[in-house]
């Protein structure tokens, strides 16, 4: 069958930022498919340079709304590592425990807010919130516990104020603590429904090989720190976090565009997994295995399971994270220091992959020099490389232009693009 | 049942963002408790967001971000004409925010810091009312979604919309927290509008004026504190220019 498609989705709705998504086939024949992302660039780089080190990670929490938190713990790593700061164990695991907050609420909106409507052929959320006031429900739910965790681990959901250089200004009281570890505990059944729920979805069963760069688990799932590690076998120090990005200008996107070994590689939730599955917590695993993810899975709109699956770990690993606080004292959550020169690099998985942000800082302690290298960016070129793919499949099996419309969108919001983040 | 001689009932409501982190736009979703009573009283026709659905027949506009670049004057140009009521949310659709940082270097430098020999289009950022005629601004970094729902809640039921005239330290007091200068830190609590209930001193962090100048600020006597305890006039500038939010003589004149 010859067919002929003219797709061009002008600012794709349901996904952080703007952007495009342009297709065009001549008579059965792919002549162009383009992720094009067109949103105005904001220089944060540019920005940072000449401030103090201590409002860096303030402004770069800045580079995105949903993953505030991510930002500030990426540049705060890169600050201390910079001036070579050792943090207290006790602010380690609290800052872990904000970014757990964050990954549920992250996810949670995603999956619910952005992704669902597409499973359920409506427009947005809204009309879920009528029609399927369970399904809402859940998504309401968890997503009000991950705020409330975030608030009281980092004082704020969006755009944290307690997370700062050395550690952390404030330590929640161990009262709320123990209140905290109950609210998730009562929430594991909304969890395991949301796990039902996926389980009941069928995923587009689109696979094409891909590279995927995330953190290197050792001893446990990673989130913050460490070697950096691809599944077609790199391993890189974080340090090294250039060699791994490959960071490249397109003419038609104000993103950047990133490569490994291939083309393209993906970041992301599924990137974890297929790099780390084994230090799920059991129970997560567990849950992988019934929703049919397997590493190294291939198959893009997986990440959304892998996003479900990685929201059921967090909560589980929150809650023996807060057990373990509550048998510590909360005191030491803050080391001094003296700014001092040096460069830093701070690797973060953060909701949608692996973040970097590298310093450079003079003697005083005023940035010099900033790079970051946010996980959308890293995804731009794989996105743009599954669409010809997606769009051939697709043709062979008979779809028509609506249906491939349809699934174009898809496959761009499965990867969870934060587009403001990655024109930072 | 009128503001600004508009009749609002349920009113059709836009969300559009321009140069920002979408924060603000995110406050929106938040706050779960409230978020169904919220969504019932307006009607949200343009969340792009959130939402697929697209219409160009709202009452009020949403606006957060800063201006940056030639499409977005035209894009709100053209939302100023549809929209009865137009909002900027936020700090940076108010005052520029955090993105006016950008304008401390010349625009040229900063392509090409970030586009190397690849340069993207851009302008020196500037905030809504640069542009066009704003009629109410809800400062923030981000805005405090309890804020919004108080405002939109009075919009539609026709009441006054205030803003408290005391600053941030008189909701810092109410918390009973020991002041930040006492430990050592610079906070700009006492000339900032209140209305976020002091969120960074009760973290124990500084205000860093997200809200910008409050009705009434003694700028002398809080520059005389500031250099009593030891902080130079380039540090206070430092912090002042952070969001923008105190734009005017007394910046200019440090
Ligand atoms: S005011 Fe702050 S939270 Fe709102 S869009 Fe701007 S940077 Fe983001
Ligand atoms: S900490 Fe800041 S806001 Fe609180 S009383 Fe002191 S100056 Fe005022
Ligand atoms: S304390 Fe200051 S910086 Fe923090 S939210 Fe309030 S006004 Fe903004």
């Amino acid at each position: 069958m010859k067919c002929d498609l003219n797709i061009d989705v002008h600012h794709l709705t349901r996904v952080e930022g703007h952007g495009n998504i342009h297709v065009k086939v001549k008579d059965g024949k792919l002549v162009d498919a383009k992720w094009a992302v067109v949103e105005t660039p904001r220089f944060f780089e540019a920005m940072v340079r000449g401030l103090s080190h201590d409002l860096a990670p303030v402004l770069t929490a800045r580079i995105c709304g949903i993953c505030s938190i991510g930002h500030a713990l990426a540049s705060l790593r890169a600050v201390e590592r910079a001036m070579d700061v050792q943090i207290p164990k006790t602010a380690k695991k609290l800052r872990l425990l904000a970014k757990h907050g964050e990954t549920l609420q992250s996810h949670i909106l995603h999956v619910f807010f952005l992704v669902a409507p597409d499973f359920y052929n409506v427009g947005s959320v809204i009309p879920i919130v009528a029609q399927h006031p369970d399904v809402a429900g859940l998504a309401v739910r968890l997503k009000g516990l991950a705020n409330d965790l975030c608030d009281l681990v980092a004082g704020r959901t969006t755009h944290p104020v307690s997370l700062a250089v050395g550690g952390l200004t404030k330590a929640p009281s161990k009262d709320d603590l123990a209140k905290m570890k109950i609210a998730i505990e009562e929430r594991l059944p909304d969890m395991l429904a949301t796990i039902d729920l996926f389980a009941s979805l069928k995923m587009p069963a689109f696979v094409r090989e891909t590279e995927f760069v995330s953190l290197k688990g050792v001893n446990e799932y990673p989130w913050i720190g460490g070697d950096l590690i691809s599944t077609d076998g790199v391993v890189k120090p974080e340090d090294d976090y250039l060699a791994m990005t490959n960071e490249y200008v397109v003419d038609f996107s104000t993103s950047k565009f990133t490569k490994l070994s291939r083309d393209a590689f993906a970041a992301g939730a599924l990137a974890r997994f297929n790099n780390n599955h084994h230090f799920l917590h059991e129970k997560a695993r567990e849950a992988a295995e019934r929703l049919g993810l397997r590493a190294v899975n291939h198959n893009p709109f997986m990440n959304n399971v892998a996003q479900v699956v990685e929201s059921y770990h967090v909560m589980l690993e929150s809650i023996e994270m807060i057990q373990a606080l509550l048998d510590s004292d909360l005191k030491d959550i803050r080391a001094d220091y003296k700014p001092t020169a040096g460069k830093g690099v701070g690797a973060v998985e953060v909701p949608r992959g692996i973040l970097y942000h590298c310093y450079e800082t003079d003697d005083s302690g005023i940035i010099k020099k900033a790079n970051c290298i946010i996980p959308t960016t890293q995804n731009n070129a794989n996105i743009h490389y599954d669409l010809p793919e997606l769009v051939n499949q697709e043709m062979a099996r008979g779809k028509d232009e609506n249906e491939i419309e349809k699934l174009c969108e898809m496959l761009v919001r499965t990867y969870d693009p934060c587009i403001s983040c990655s024109v930072h | 049942m009128k503001y600004l001689g508009v009749e609002l009932q349920k009113p059709k409501v836009g969300v559009f963002d321009f140069t920002s982190c979408e924060g603000c736009q995110l406050q929106l979703a938040n706050k779960e408790g409230s978020l169904v009573d919220f969504l019932s009283l307006i009607e949200i026709v343009n969340f792009r967001e959130i939402s697929s659905d697209k219409s160009d027949d709202y009452d009020v506009a949403l606006i957060e971000g800063s201006i940056s670049r030639a499409d977005e004057v035209e894009r709100l140009k053209k939302i100023r004409e549809n929209a009865k009521i137009l909002v900027a949310l936020g700090s940076c659709a108010c005052f520029g925010g955090v993105n006016s940082l950008k304008n401390r270097f010349p625009i040229e430098e900063v392509v090409t810091e970030v586009y190397g020999d690849m340069p993207k289009e851009t302008e020196p950022v500037r905030r809504v009312s640069d542009v066009v005629k704003v009629d109410l601004c809800i400062p923030g970094c981000p805005v405090s979604k309890a804020e919004v729902e108080r405002i939109v809640v009075n919009l539609v039921t026709g009441a006054e919309v205030k803003f408290p005239k005391y600053p941030v330290c008189v909701e810092c007091k109410q918390h009973v927290n020991t002041c930040l200068f006492d430990l050592g830190q610079l906070c700009l609590g006492p000339i900032t509008q209140a209305g976020c209930g002091a969120v960074c001193p009760n973290g124990k962090y500084p205000c860093l004026g997200c809200r910008g100048a409050f009705a009434d600020p003694n700028y002398e006597a809080f520059k005389n504190i500031v250099a009593e305890k030891g902080f130079s006039m380039e540090y206070l500038k430092e912090r002042l220019s952070f969001y923008n939010g105190f734009s005017g003589a007394y910046k200019d004149e440090m």
